[in-house]
């Protein structure tokens, strides 16, 4: 492989600590090292910003309900199609874009890692098509658990041995990389019509209650001490007053600990905060909780959040959280999509216009900037838009300039139409403080990679580590002239690297590189009942077999990159 | 105002996707810059001039610019696409996408044009004279986003699914519609002189829809709502009214709920 040495750069490390020093980083064999050889390729980057590869934490790029976005949203790939262009394949789509163009998107602005957020197990060989089909970009998916009937009928018994090992099943089959949970409860009692907006809502039939499942599974997740830890979408998203219920969800993780040999610090992570850090008690008083919200994440250690961004753009939002997107069509009226995923979860789809001039969608923008802002630690919020949900990815570059700029923030509210009500019900006005450059890669770089359990492979640029790194033309000893000029700089890259394979130069793609899957394999001792429950639950209620379930082989994960545990000992 | 004629002198084997040929593309340009405009014959990058001799020189704004498009284009697509101002006469035929999300200027066209035209217009003027394709006004497939205004002239017939999610603005058809006009409308008017098929307004949920001629299969979801008299466009006459689609949601204002309007001459 060859050899790299990007050289004069302003280096921001949170890993090593390095807060823009000029530095040179070397590349050899994919890995970040101390030095090359003098016939080492030479990337000038004098005046300009060096980072590792950013990590997604949380976004929908994969799979069936993101293929349905696309297959019934035509309008929106009308207009933002892009040509084959050298290396490039064709692309289109502004909120849900096609997998080559969600690959390309990526890596231009920087990032070589993401996550799909929730896969429906049952469709995981769908979602590891389109992720072989996403070039560059290295990618895990988080199978979602949280309605799960084997993980509802075992954590009603507490039976968090059997959860661990059918956990660690699942994981295996589906290729699946963390314990995701959405709606927990919620999805299931969909089917019957219903829904669970409290944690202490009981689940029809099943008659287990949320906080039953959300602390069942972060109990099975440290038990197995897999990398990542319980991630989740909790009760009650999008409503006002819902921030109650993401306090109390998230009080179900006191007295838990990390326990894993990955270096993640929390038991929980919290995801799209801002759609569940609502007050009030409808549209007409909505305030933000983003102060409550926080303050409990700044006192507990052991929780991570991501923010959900709502960047005031159309989109198309999807979910396995089934009630929310009823409720959602109910709202806007747009076109609801709706799929029953058998023993497993659910999902909806409905496209949703962030304007500015509502005064809901300017109060939810200024709620996920707010977040981010109220959050002391920088290694424990990382920045999403939750995309498609909140705002696509490729807004990434404009959310870092409002948070980097409180002068592009305050040019944005002045520009409301209600904008006294955002200042009313929001403090964002009176937030002045600017996110450096070192905070973003803490939010984008090592907070995420740390919290995903990968700080040892990515995330930084120690020598050792995956030679992921970007470089942007910003110069951070220039002062911003104009808050623009952060947005240009984030969203072309003058140069990212992908485990030491040159993938953009100058914007423009010049390599597919290497992109792996993410899965994670963990050992457990033969479990036989749960092998019973299985085989048994395939013969009852499945409509595939058991020998169709698996994603297995190169036509599904042709790179794969498994992280290994072993819980056999416990 | 200046005039650019454009006249086809090779025809394209495939369809010629022509979406430079507007008052606002060829604004500011002399005949020979014109030539140059890029299109697509199939996914062949071309220029206008491996088609079109060009004569005569653009406006300096796309408002003084009036194109006369002479020959034969009946495979020719998207003329007047997003134009804004200007003028279009199309003397012949055409085919689909004809003042496509145009915004303004006046287009017309002394032949038939296909489907697609007008579609989701927001602006100016559409006079067809001869027949109208299906989806005339209506919104992109899979959009919400109808014609939401402008007017457009029909002299003969329409095809389906026209004004299908209109918002506003007016569609004038001088002899019959096709089934399924006016679907999801959410405001705007639709004047038929002669006859409608089948579905005309089903799940409207406001807009108006005004028949002189015969309704073949009436939506169940009408309510009969009394008779009025109306004066359409110089004529006098007494209508039967109806509202509808009740099937669908419908809004409130000031109290009272809003409806879809069916007139139909007696």
């Amino acid at each position: 492989m060859s050899e790299y040495i990007i050289k004069n750069g302003h280096v921001f490390d949170p890993v090593q600590g390095i807060k823009g020093d000029k530095k040179d980083i070397a590349i050899k064999d994919g890995k970040i090292v101390d030095k090359v050889g003098s016939g080492a390729k030479v990337i000038d980057a004098s005046g300009k910003t060096v980072m590792a590869g950013a990590v997604e934490i949380h976004a929908h790029i994969a799979g069936p309900k993101v293929n349905l976005g696309r297959i019934y949203r035509p309008e929106d790939k009308l207009f933002t199609c892009t040509p084959t262009k050298g290396m490039e394949r064709m692309g289109g789509g502004a909120s849900i874009p096609t997998t080559f163009k969600t690959g390309y998107e990526y890596a231009k602005m920087g990032y070589t890692t993401a996550m799909e957020a929730a896969m429906p197990p049952l469709f995981s060989r769908h979602t590891h098509e389109e992720i072989r089909d996403t070039p560059i970009i290295d990618e895990g998916a988080f199978p979602v658990f949280g309605n799960n009937w084997f993980v509802l009928e075992y954590l009603k018994n507490h039976e968090i041995e059997n959860a661990a090992a059918y956990i660690a099943w699942l994981l295996r089959v589906t290729k699946g990389y963390a314990v995701k949970v959405v709606n927990p409860g919620g999805t299931e009692a969909w089917a019957w019509g219903l829904n669970c907006l409290s944690v202490n809502d009981p689940v029809p039939y099943f008659d287990i209650t949320p906080a039953e499942i959300v602390r069942g599974l972060i109990e099975a997740n440290e038990y197995l001490g897999l990398p990542h830890s319980m991630h989740i979408h909790p009760n009650n998203l999008g409503n006002p007053g819902c921030y109650e219920t993401t306090l109390d969800t998230m009080r179900l993780a006191e007295g838990f600990k990390a326990k894993n040999k990955f270096g993640r610090e929390q038991v929980l992570h919290l995801t799209h905060t801002q759609f569940h850090s609502y007050k009030g008690t409808n549209w007409g008083d909505f305030e933000s909780g983003a102060k409550e919200v926080t303050d409990y994440v700044n006192k507990n250690k052991n929780i991570t959040i991501d923010t959900g961004n709502v960047t005031l753009d159309e989109t198309t939002t999807m979910t396995a959280d089934g009630p929310f997107e009823h409720h959602l069509t109910g709202l806007n009226h747009l076109k609801w999509a709706n799929v029953d995923v058998e023993l497993e979860t659910a999902a909806g789809v409905v496209p949703y216009i962030y304007s500015p001039n509502i005064s809901v969608c300017a109060i939810q923008w200024a709620i996920g900037l707010e977040i981010p802002l109220m959050m002391k630690d920088p290694m424990r919020c990382f920045i999403t838009t939750d995309h498609p949900n909140a705002g696509p990815f490729t807004r990434y570059p404009r959310v870092f300039k409002w948070l980097m700029s409180a002068k592009a923030r305050n040019t944005l509210i002045d520009s409301f139409k209600h904008k006294d009500k955002v200042l009313s019900q929001t403090s964002l006005g009176s937030l002045d403080r600017e996110i450096s450059l070192y905070e973003l890669a803490q939010m984008t770089r090592a907070g995420p990679a740390k919290s995903l359990g990968l700080s040892a492979v990515c995330g930084g640029l120690k020598p050792g580590m995956d030679a992921d790194v970007a470089v942007y033309n910003f110069n951070p000893d220039k002062p911003v002239a104009n808050p623009d000029d952060i947005e240009t700089a984030f969203s072309r890259c003058a140069a990212v690297f992908k485990s030491g394979v040159q993938v953009v130069s100058n914007g423009d793609i010049v390599s597919n590189g290497n992109k792996r899957t993410l899965w994670v394999d963990v050992k457990v001792n033969e479990n036989a009942q749960v092998a019973r429950d299985i085989s048994e639950k395939f013969v009852k209620y499945y409509s595939m077999t058991q020998n169709n379930y698996e994603a297995l082989g190169h036509h599904f994960v042709p790179n794969p990159f498994a992280l290994e545990v072993d819980a056999t000992q416990v | 105002m200046e005039t650019v004629t454009i006249t086809m002198k090779n025809l394209p084997t495939l369809y010629l996707e022509a979406d430079t040929i507007s008052p606002d593309a060829f604004a500011g340009k002399t005949a020979a810059q014109i030539a140059e405009l890029p299109a697509f014959e199939g996914n062949v990058p071309t220029t206008l001039g491996a088609y079109f001799t060009v004569s005569g020189s653009a406006g300096a704004t796309a408002a003084d610019t009036k194109i006369v498009v002479k020959g034969d284009v009946k495979k020719v697509k998207y003329l007047g696409f997003k134009m804004s101002a200007g003028e279009l006469v199309i003397e012949g035929s055409t085919d689909l996408y004809v003042g496509a999300w145009m915004t303004g200027g006046k287009i017309l066209a002394k032949g038939d044009v296909a489907a697609f035209a007008a579609l989701a217009m927001k602006g100016g003027e559409l006079t067809v004279e001869g027949n109208a394709g299906n989806y005339l006004g209506a919104a992109y497939r899979g959009d919400w986003r109808g014609m939401s205004g402008g007017k457009i002239f029909v002299k003969g017939n329409a095809g389906s699914d026209i004004g299908m999610y209109m918002t506003g603005g007016e569609i004038t058809v001088g002899g019959d519609v096709d089934v399924h006009a006016l679907t999801h409308a959410e405001g705007g008017k639709l004047i038929v002189k002669g006859n409608a098929k089948s579905k005309l307004g089903g799940q409207m949920v406001e807009g108006t829809i005004i028949v002189f001629g015969s309704i073949e299969v009436m939506m169940p979801g009408f309510k009969p709502n009394g008779e009025v008299e109306l004066e359409v466009e110089g004529t006098k006459a007494k209508f039967a009214h109806f509202i509808g689609d009740t099937g669908e949601r419908h809004k409130k204002k000031k109290g009272v709920m809003q409806y879809g309007n069916l007139y139909k001459k007696i």
